[in-house]
């Protein structure tokens, strides 16, 4: 599952380090994640799986970690994140 | 709430403090009005005189090629004002002049300019500040005053479109730079009290646009980052922010290269003042006289 979010953090989250050195549940955040670099890889996320992030999970906490975002996804398309 | 009563607005232009337009949100202001916003300005400046801010005055326009570097685009699109003017030729003015007769949409020919109204006071100070190179050991204070713009069409006249904002901003190392935001945000309920208006503080976030800004306003409670100053004044259940405290971490920092002595990235935080805000809470709380209004509340404001 996190094979399929990593290239997207890679790309998108701006990050000084790449995603496969990160844990699922290692703060993205305290990793170097910025509130605008969470805007760019929430509106990325939403193309690639073709989902639309709902009011309750637009928050600072839904992107905190990779299973965070995995429970989100998981939750609005279960079939995404399958592979 | 009572249909027929007059609403705040209703009464400070009854009063003839604030002056109609025909547009929401866009106010003239009378002398009397003027004076308690001299006065407010004053009490500012004596409780920051201690803190030797360099004083700058920028003009309500700034240079919009700055304008779309400092981001403000990126949270606040629906709020910015940009500044045309006509780029067409004489067949073309002619057309706009028949336009005009006629009634019509007449600003085909109109460009954008080099120029944008100023959103927030210390918009243009940053780059300014950039431009000297690395900070000094103890940062930087600045002192602003700005007529700024927000495209945000209102009858409450405590939201206005164009409005001056004070700002005392630190430019510094984090830990400057939060001290100094944690004795404004005491500072600034002291000087608030000295009015006698009701307030309370609490955390806020800005208004960022769309699905996007969501994460962002939830981000900025979430860090503690803005803080405001409220005043009842149109309702006790939305109170008016009068003063805010923000904490912008690296932001502006990064966005403009701004250094420390040490060469790290500089942080930056403001309080900000809403002129009008506070003088429209005065009258609000001790009534459309001036000369009513409580010894302790004028001597204050130097009335």
């Amino acid at each position: 599952m996190l094979d399929t979010l990593r290239p997207l953090i890679d790309k998108h989250a701006r990050l000084p380090v790449k995603a496969d050195t990160l844990a699922a549940g290692q703060d993205l955040y305290a990793a170097g994640l910025t509130s605008f670099a969470a805007v760019q890889l929430m509106l990325a996320l939403e193309e690639a799986f073709d989902i639309e992030f709902p009011e309750r999970m637009l928050n600072r906490r839904s992107f905190a970690t990779m299973e965070s975002i995995a429970a989100c996804i998981q939750e609005l398309r279960p079939q995404a994140l399958a592979s | 709430m009572c249909e027929a009563c007059p609403t705040l607005l209703d009464k400070l232009l009854h009063k003839g403090l604030l002056v109609e337009t025909g547009i929401d949100g866009l106010y003239g202001r009378s002398g009397l009005f003027e004076q308690v916003i001299d006065g407010f300005d004053r009490l500012i400046s004596r409780t920051g005189a201690d803190q030797k801010a360099e004083v700058l005055r920028f003009p309500p326009g700034m240079n919009r090629v700055l304008f779309e570097k400092s981001g403000y685009l990126k949270s606040f699109p629906q709020l910015a004002g940009t500044v045309h003017s006509f780029g067409g030729n004489d067949k073309d003015h002619a057309v706009l002049l028949d336009r005009l007769a006629e009634g019509q949409p007449w600003w085909d020919k109109q460009e954008m300019t080099d120029i944008v109204l100023t959103p927030a006071a210390c918009y243009p100070l940053y780059p300014t500040a950039a431009k000297r190179g690395p900070l000094p050991e103890d940062g930087l204070i600045f002192d602003l005053n700005s007529y700024c713009f927000r495209h945000e069409p209102s009858k409450e006249p405590t939201r206005q479109q164009m409005f001056r904002m004070r700002e005392y901003v630190r430019i510094g190392t984090p830990d400057q730079v939060v001290a100094f935001r944690k004795n404004w945000l005491e500072r600034g309920q002291a000087l608030i009290a000295k009015l006698g208006l009701p307030f309370n503080v609490d955390v806020a976030n800005d208004p960022f646009f769309g699905r996007a800004g969501r994460v962002m306003a939830s981000s900025q409670r979430d860090l503690g980052l803005k803080f405001e100053l409220l005043v009842p004044v149109n309702s006790e259940e939305n109170p008016t922010a009068c003063l805010s405290f923000n904490y912008h971490q690296d932001h502006f920092g990064s966005t403009w290269n701004i250094r420390t002595a040490a060469g790290e990235t500089a942080h930056t935080a403001c309080v900000g003042f809403g002129m009008e805000r506070v003088a429209i809470a005065l009258f609000r709380h001790h009534g459309l006289d001036v000369d009513k209004w409580p010894a302790e509340v004028r001597d204050a404001l130097s009335l």
